[in-house]
């Protein structure tokens, strides 16, 4: 069903409203400037005739006089293995000049929640090489995991890095609000890495209308979704949440909504979990891991925005002076994998290692603070230095078991068997040395 | 129930909300059907303007247009009461998960529609009540065995005054839609009684003779609660923490542990996955109270963060109706609401759409009300026939920031009868439970139902030593170890050993995870022995090493099974370590 009317009757904000019947809500219109320039528009609103569209490339330039074609169905995206090595929009129009898409069926965005008695329990490691995610907090497939960080902070090349690292069959990235030159950084890392090949890109950037920005986790975890459905295993890289947030703000405030918390719709909640419990290992078919990077205004992690997402997700990984932070980092799911699909020793050593990490910050602290030190605290100092090298170091690529046989000889390195905290069994059997009764 | 049903006309679609124009009567509350092509989709009337009312959809309201229809049911939301329901995991509507796959088997179908229990399901009847009887609505008229429950068939619930009963069913098998009794009303109408009614669950079920005082100990298992702050049956309970605190793990062990008949688990705007745990898990633990699975005695209603929000709202009253429908029949139960602060959110999001005057962070006016309102249906009750039933509960707030100053977790606190508050400090320091045993409060009295003065004292005595404990912590920060007396580090010690071996409990451990009551009773009383014996401790050095190794003892004995030779070591090391540093700690008494 194809229904053209001509003529706008208000602007406001990126909403247009014309006069039209039939029309459902939540579908898609083509609107048309008189001087031939096209946008995407969806319906937010109805009342009576009245018809409100948010029209995705704003609504500077408008014309009363442009014409609306309503195309009588939501947004879709086609999905086939045609997506991979290829950049869109946050309309979902090609911007690396290739031919549009044509293969696959299409599917509606932000399509219906999986049945939770229908999914399936995590258990399956993510490996990334980076012994802080791997060693500490393991990324799980179907895992939800937000970065937190802040401006200045090298999240763009930690994502990049698990991008390339990670064991995944297909790379779904979502650029959101990015300055142009970052998104260029993804899309040369993934290329000269070799993984573009099966990475599809979905970018808008700071120069790009707001509205597309609502659509890029939609479009990105729509593709994702079918690809798992077909039995693929994803990985979704969105960078940056906190821009898709502040988007959300700036349209829910020009839809006249009333603000709850620092301006951010009361629906925040809800849009961010509706798109980060996509995540999931569907059984008998693929699964989505998704990685979403939040930065946190003024490094506040009581900001709606991080507040609101550690909730929703499976832990956080904390990005603070250029590392991932041991303390605050959490994997909700990693007890479903430590041990289990990793190495018997993985989870008494991790604990030990964090724990005995806390004791050099502390060291350190009574160090600074001009307390006296023992020999127990030297031996602590010792360890904090080699631990922030080995391990915290984010240049640092290892793969797991290499990590758990470096953290066994840094511990030797610095300590006695009976100082770490471990059970005898696992010392005997792992401690480089002899373990003395 | 009003006879007269009326349609309407969508005139306007907001989100969630629709606008429709009405032909003939509704009710606020009512339930309408909207015709989007094929599909039926529930919704509410919130709001009623003229001939405009206003209704929240139950779903996504995608393709919604004006001028399509909609037909109001003449019932406000309700649920189905019936056998049949034990074991179940419902949307919050009360529609059964399984039922609503989509063509390919994952995904949840818009407008999908299913019975909330197996109507083909037969079920042994057997008659209590005989023809002539008079009878007023939640009377027994006879039973079925469901696992381990009795449940009654009851006179139905909404039955106004008394009625006289004209026909009981002979014992046999029957469906739960098959009539087992005909009554007659005092205004003369002839009503059939079938095992399953209808109950509105905005609508508290009180059926009952009165309330009672609840004063019985409900015993958790988790020993920070049953000690310091305990809740009883058919009392209420919230638990608040920021993210990350383990207040998912704090609610699947009461669902595990609490010694209740019933547990409703509602999963109310969180995340699917922890409900993909709790279904994993229940099935194949068993309840040591009926030798079933915990599933047999476990509901779960389940609305998760990408579920449509609208009926979020709804879960909670679905969760609490089915537990007050469980106490109608004797029972005990146990209700735990995974948030309430998504369930707040949700009202918050209507009701900006409705465009009402927002209160404080944009909460309606009426947020105070509703939580009180919710809070307040919980209960221990008499029952006509003499016996008690009691609904607790236990509610999870998710303060924004974490911060408890924010208006849910305000609310709650003013109506509730006791507060576990979890801290980030604790769960940071991987201190678990993270509930803060210096903020957190219960208004139930400690001595519930026994009278143990041996008891007494060692929890009045666990009390002030945390307090004093925590008191010397912060001078220590400022002036060091150094800078305090060897008297005040002994009780700051002895702090971190109250602590470390009796607050503290590993969920993941089989033994750790619950403790009876007995245990834990022995077990502080044995702790407060051995820390009052005055040791003779030369230094600071001597005093760490002796409560290093003293809280290792204890500590270590939580995960000894009582009885078994690794206990009996554990004391005589106990015994061992207080000889060594005071003459009357000898006869400290084994467990």
């Amino acid at each position: 069903m194809m229904r053209t009317h001509r003529g706008i009757d208000t602007i406001n904000g990126d909403i247009a409203s014309v006069f039209a019947d039939g029309v459902g809500f939540g579908e898609l219109a083509v609107i048309r400037n008189p001087d031939g320039e096209e946008s995407l528009a969806q319906v937010v609103r109805l009342a009576g005739r009245r018809v409100a569209l948010q029209v995705f490339s704003g609504t500077r330039g408008l014309s009363v006089d442009a014409s609306v074609r309503f195309l009588g169905r939501p947004m879709q995206l086609r999905v086939s293995q045609q997506l991979l090595g290829r950049v869109f929009d946050g309309s979902g129009r090609p911007r690396d000049g290739k031919p549009s898409l044509d293969e696959g069926e299409p599917v509606e965005l932000a399509g219906p929640s999986v049945n939770p008695i229908r999914r399936r329990l995590p258990g399956r490691l993510v490996e990334t090489g980076i012994p802080m995610i791997d060693v500490f907090n393991p990324l799980v497939e179907s895992q939800k995991l937000p970065i937190f960080s802040e401006a200045g902070e090298p999240h763009a090349q930690l994502l990049a890095r698990i991008g390339l690292q990670a064991r995944a069959d297909v790379i779904v990235f979502g650029g959101i609000g990015l300055p142009f030159d970052e998104a260029m950084f993804f899309q040369q890392t993934f290329e000269e890495g070799g993984v573009m090949g099966r990475t599809v890109m979905f970018v808008n950037t700071a120069a790009d209308p707001v509205v597309e920005r609502l659509l890029v986790p939609d479009l990105a975890l729509a593709a994702a979704e079918q690809l798992a459905v077909a039995g693929q295993r994803v990985l979704v890289l969105l960078t940056d949440m906190t821009a898709f947030a502040d988007a959300l703000k700036e349209i829910a405030v020009s839809m006249e909504q009333i603000p709850s918390n620092l301006g951010f719709p009361g629906s925040l909640y809800s849009d961010l979990a509706a798109r980060y419990e996509k995540a999931v290992d569907l059984p008998g078919a693929g699964s989505i891991t998704i990685l979403g990077v939040t930065t946190m205004p003024g490094g506040d992690v009581t900001h709606p925005v991080p507040d609101n997402t550690g909730y929703i997700t499976e832990g956080q990984y904390y990005l603070t002076d250029g590392c991932i932070s041991p303390f605050g980092s959490l994997s909700r799911l990693g007890q479903l994998v430590v041990g289990k699909a990793t190495r018997d020793d993985h989870g008494p050593l991790m604990n030990a290692m964090i724990r005995l990490y806390a004791r050099a910050q502390e060291a350190h602290k009574k160090l600074a603070m001009g307390f006296m030190s023992t020999e127990t605290d030297a031996r602590h100092l010792r360890y904090g230095e080699l631990f922030r090298r080995h391990f915290m170091d984010l240049e640092v690529e290892l793969p797991l078991l290499q990590a758990l046989d470096l953290g066994w000889r840094t511990l030797a390195e610095c300590y006695e068997p009976q100082q770490v905290g471990i059970k005898r069994e696992v010392l005997q059997a792992r401690w480089p040395g002899e373990v003395t009764p | 129930m009003s006879d007269q049903r009326a349609s309407g006309t969508i005139v306007g679609v907001n989100g969630n909300l629709v606008a429709v124009r009405r032909h003939g009567p509704v009710r606020q509350g009512e339930v309408a059907e909207v015709e989007c092509g094929s599909e039926r989709l529930m919704a509410e009337v919130i709001r009623v303007d003229g001939e405009v009312a206003q209704l929240q959809v139950f779903e996504d309201t995608r393709r919604v247009a004006v001028g399509m229809k909609v037909a109001f049911r003449g019932e406000l939301l309700s649920v189905t009461l019936a056998p049949g329901m034990l074991g179940t995991i419902y949307d919050g509507l009360q529609r059964p998960l399984h039922r609503l796959d989509d063509r390919q088997g994952l995904f949840l179908r818009r407008g999908a529609q299913a019975p909330a229990v197996d109507l083909q399901r037969q079920w042994a009847f057997h008659p209590t009540a005989a023809p002539g009887a008079r009878v007023q609505a939640g009377e027994f008229l006879g039973w079925v065995q469901e696992h381990h429950i009795r449940h009654h068939v009851m006179v139905p619930l909404d039955l106004r005054g008394s009625a006289t009963l004209i026909h009981v069913a002979d014992a046999g098998d029957r469906r739960v839609d098959e009539v087992v009794a005909i009554l007659r009303t005092d205004d003369g109408h002839e009503r059939a009684v079938t095992m399953q009614q209808r109950w509105p669950v905005k609508r508290a079920i009180d059926r009952h003779e009165r309330r009672l005082h609840p004063r019985q100990r409900l015993v958790t298992g988790c020993r920070i609660i049953d000690t310091l702050f305990p809740i009883v049956r058919g009392g209420t309970a919230c638990v608040p923490g920021p993210f990350g605190a383990g207040k998912t793990v704090l609610q699947q062990l009461l669902a595990r542990y609490a010694a209740v008949d019933l547990v409703i688990v509602v999963a109310c705007g969180e995340r699917a996955g922890e409900v993909v745990e709790t279904i994993e898990e229940l099935p194949r633990l068993v309840d040591p109270r009926t030798g079933g699975s915990l599933m047999e005695r476990t509901i779960i209603v389940c609305n998760t963060s990408s579920m449509p929000v609208a009926a979020r709202e709804a879960s909670i009253y679905t969760g609490i109706t089915l537990a007050e429908y469980y106490r109608q029949l004797g029972l005990d139960v146990l209700v735990l609401a995974d948030s309430t602060s998504r369930w707040a959110q949700a009202m918050r999001e209507t009701s900006g759409r409705l465009e009402e005057i927002p209160g404080e962070e944009a909460f309606p006016a009426y947020l105070q009300t509703r939580i009180a309102g919710l809070y307040e249906r919980a209960g221990l009750v008499e029952l006509r026939d003499g016996s008690t039933g009691a609904v607790t509960l236990i509610g999870t707030v998710s303060p924004a920031g974490g911060n408890f100053e924010e208006p849910v977790t305000q609310a709650t606190l003013s109506v509730v009868g006791a507060f576990h508050g979890l801290s980030r400090a604790r769960s940071d320091e991987r201190r678990y439970p993270a509930i803060d045993p210096l903020e957190s409060w219960s208004l139930y009295p400690r001595r519930i139902d026994d009278d143990d003065p041996a008891w007494d004292a060692a929890v009045e005595f666990c009390r002030t030593t945390l307090r004093r404990a925590a008191e010397v912590d912060r001078m220590m920060t400022v002036v060091g170890e150094e800078g305090v007396p060897l008297g005040d580090l002994v009780v700051y010690l002895c702090g971190e050993l109250l602590d470390a071996a009796y607050l503290q409990q590993n969920a993941f451990d089989e033994l750790d995870a619950c403790t009876p009551m007995d245990r834990q009773k022995r077990d502080l009383v044995r702790i407060h022995r051995a820390l009052t014996m005055e040791p003779s401790l030369p230094d600071k050095v001597a005093a760490r090493r002796f409560f290093a190794s003293l809280t290792d003892a204890f500590y270590q004995r939580n995960y000894c099974a009582p009885g078994s030779p690794e206990l009996v070591e554990q004391d005589l090391r106990i015994d061992q370590l207080l000889a060594q540093v005071g003459p009357t700690a000898t006869r400290a008494g084994a467990a």
